[in-house]
């Protein structure tokens, strides 16, 4: 079949797979922020499921209420840098294990955000003033088709504030201050021994990639239309998996920091187009349900693990093999 | 330069593994010195380097580096007065980072990090010379990762590291227990020079009698969380190894008369 013409008669799936790039980037963020707690700090930080719902409930609320949506984008953050906060004083000040305190954080952040939200655990923003407002209806005077015309604006805001991000999180992390983050994630002893205060770098690292959490959360609530409780469900899940597909696909050598966070939201935009693929037309024929999202989710994680595995073990396999030729005439006989 | 005034530390307390690991320890080290440790496993010794360093907090004394008491300061504030080194050569440096970068993390040990950029052109040239007078031919490695680096390299660069910036006591925990015997004399001779060219004061444990007796101009010996047995100057000059066997012996009821490992 002809490229164009499947195009043509797909262009359903186009749209959806615009839509996934578009949600990759923004979802990219958040696993921005998995990737900081959970390479840089070794820490696995387990609140994002709480937080990416708090900062969209957050951000909802305070639009709904009038407030410019930029503003609400800001306050979103900072209220996720609070959930932050809380997860690195439940580890460092009462010695509460890493796992464990993020799962506090969660689970306490699901009745915070429905009281956020005034008891509703969702709040629609079809009809509020957004951030992809402006955009649309610039993208409209120029012409641009009106189904087309959310995806392109998501996407646009999407690679600003990825690219902004991207930008001062390679800054910060290359400062004296980022490298003490950095080292005590390496080795904690190490950097007590020279002079690190390690318990605060951890609550900071922690702070910082909440506050990513909450800015990724309300951006995807915003671009999507509606915030609701639910929406970091098996986010830390999806999260490890952009970090690991974009490791497999993207990172072979030892690559410069910036690169790194351009895999994370390489990784994170491949899973949401492997996602969309898979209950869109491919899924329709394998016949898949909504509900079969969480196992094809399981599925492309542990396929991501498998794969820098199987590599490695046929890398050894081979040269093994290569190295036995020298020893054919050596030594015992199997047939003897 | 460091003074000790009744050090106590029990572990475990109220259990039935409870474990006075120190008990009653008083101790001063001049400025200059370089004290040797040893002692039997169990005996306290690097118990006492970790309440120094603040690893550990003491249940009973004082401690002042210097002119300051650092009893009740933390480990990392320690740390601006500390260079250490440890058993382990992982413990030391971080896997993770390049050699310049670790380098570049001990140098701010005493400064306050902030958020200029976190190793400058002329830190990794004056680093370079430095990693050179090691004679490991590290220095054509400096952006490698550290965890690339074998136990005596990465000793070796925490001997650096430790030194960068000189402290103002030298706390080395048998830092040449993990390596094998040609690459302890090695770090031993580094870490001797470094020493004695920077005149930095230093508190050494060992299991080695003979390092223990050649190098430095003090020796200790503990037992049970006590200091059992000083010797400085000429009289540590005189040693044998055969005497703090005896010693040894003495104090512990015959238990390490045939330790082959003390011997070294």
């Amino acid at each position: 079949m002809n490229i164009l013409t499947w195009f043509e008669s797909n262009i359903i799936t186009v749209l959806s797979l615009e839509g996934a790039i578009a949600q990759g980037i923004i979802w990219g963020i958040m696993a921005i922020g998995v990737y900081i707690t959970y390479r840089l700090l070794d820490f696995s930080d387990l609140s994002v499921d709480g937080t990416l719902g708090f900062g969209a409930a957050v951000s909802a609320i305070l639009i709904t209420q009038g407030m410019d949506p930029y503003l609400s984008l800001l306050i979103a953050t900072i209220a996720g840098g609070l959930a932050g906060l809380a997860t690195g004083i439940f580890n460092t000040v009462f010695k509460i294990p890493p796992i464990l305190s993020g799962i506090l954080t969660m689970i306490g952040l699901y009745s915070i955000s429905i009281r956020v939200m005034k008891g509703s655990s969702n709040i629609a923003l079809f009809q509020y003033k957004r951030i992809t407002t402006p955009l649309n209806d610039w993208l409209v005077s120029l012409g641009v088709a009106e189904n087309a015309v959310t995806n392109l604006s998501t996407l646009i805001i999407g690679v600003v504030f990825a690219g902004a991000l991207i930008g001062i999180l390679y800054f910060f992390f290359g400062t004296e201050f980022g490298t003490a983050i950095r080292a005590t994630g390496s080795n904690a002893n190490m950097s007590r021994a020279l002079g690190v205060n390690t318990d605060l770098m951890k609550v900071v690292a922690l702070v910082i990639s909440n506050a990513l959490f909450g800015l990724s959360g309300a951006l995807i609530g915003q671009t999507q239309g509606a915030a609701d409780v639910q929406l970091g469900q098996g986010a830390i899940v999806i999260g490890l998996a952009s970090i690991i597909i974009g490791e497999v696909i993207m990172c072979r050598k030892d690559h410069s920091f910036w690169y790194k966070l351009c895999a994370v939201i390489v990784g994170s935009i491949i899973y949401r187009i492997i996602y969309a693929l898979t209950i869109a037309p491919l899924g329709q024929s394998l016949n898949l349900r909504a509900y079969d999202t969480k196992l094809i989710t399981a599925l492309i994680i542990a396929i991501a693990l498998a794969i820098p595995v199987i590599r490695k073990s046929l890398a050894e396999r081979r040269l093994r093999k290569a190295n036995d030729k020298k020893f054919t005439n050596v030594g015992g006989n199997e047939n003897a | 330069m460091l003074n000790l005034y009744g050090i106590e530390k029990t572990f475990n307390v109220g259990t039935v593994n409870e474990k006075k690991a120190l008990n009653g320890i008083d101790f001063t080290i001049n400025d200059g010195d370089f004290v040797t440790v040893i002692g039997g496993n169990g005996a306290g010794k690097s118990t006492l380097l970790n309440i120094i360093s603040g690893v550990y907090m003491s249940d009973a004394g004082k401690i002042v580096i210097g002119d300051e008491d650092v009893t009740n300061k933390k480990e990392h504030q320690r740390a601006k007065l500390l260079g250490r080194v440890f058993q382990d050569p992982m413990m030391g440096t971080a896997a993770d980072m390049s050699i310049e970068d670790n380098m570049a993390m001990a140098y701010r040990r005493i400064k306050r990090r902030g958020l200029v950029w976190g190793i400058t052109a002329k830190e990794k040239v004056k680093y370079k010379e430095l990693v050179a007078t090691l004679g490991l031919g590290l220095e054509g490695r400096m952006t490698s990762k550290v965890g690339l680096l074998s136990g005596g390299q990465r000793q070796a660069i925490t001997l650096l590291m430790a030194t960068l910036e000189k402290p103002k006591l030298l706390l080395l925990d048998e830092h040449t227990a993990a390596l094998d015997p040609k690459t302890a004399a090695k770090v031993l001779d580094i870490t001797n020079d470094i020493v004695s060219e920077n005149k930095i004061t230093t508190l050494m444990i060992t299991h080695n009698m003979r390092d223990a007796i050649r190098l430095g101009n003090r020796l200790i010996m503990m037992h049970e969380g006590k200091i059992i047995y000083e010797v400085s100057g000429e009289e540590k000059q005189k040693l044998q190894v055969s005497d703090l066997m005896e010693l040894f012996a003495k104090a512990s009821n015959g238990e390490f008369a045939n330790d082959r490992l003390l011997l070294g």
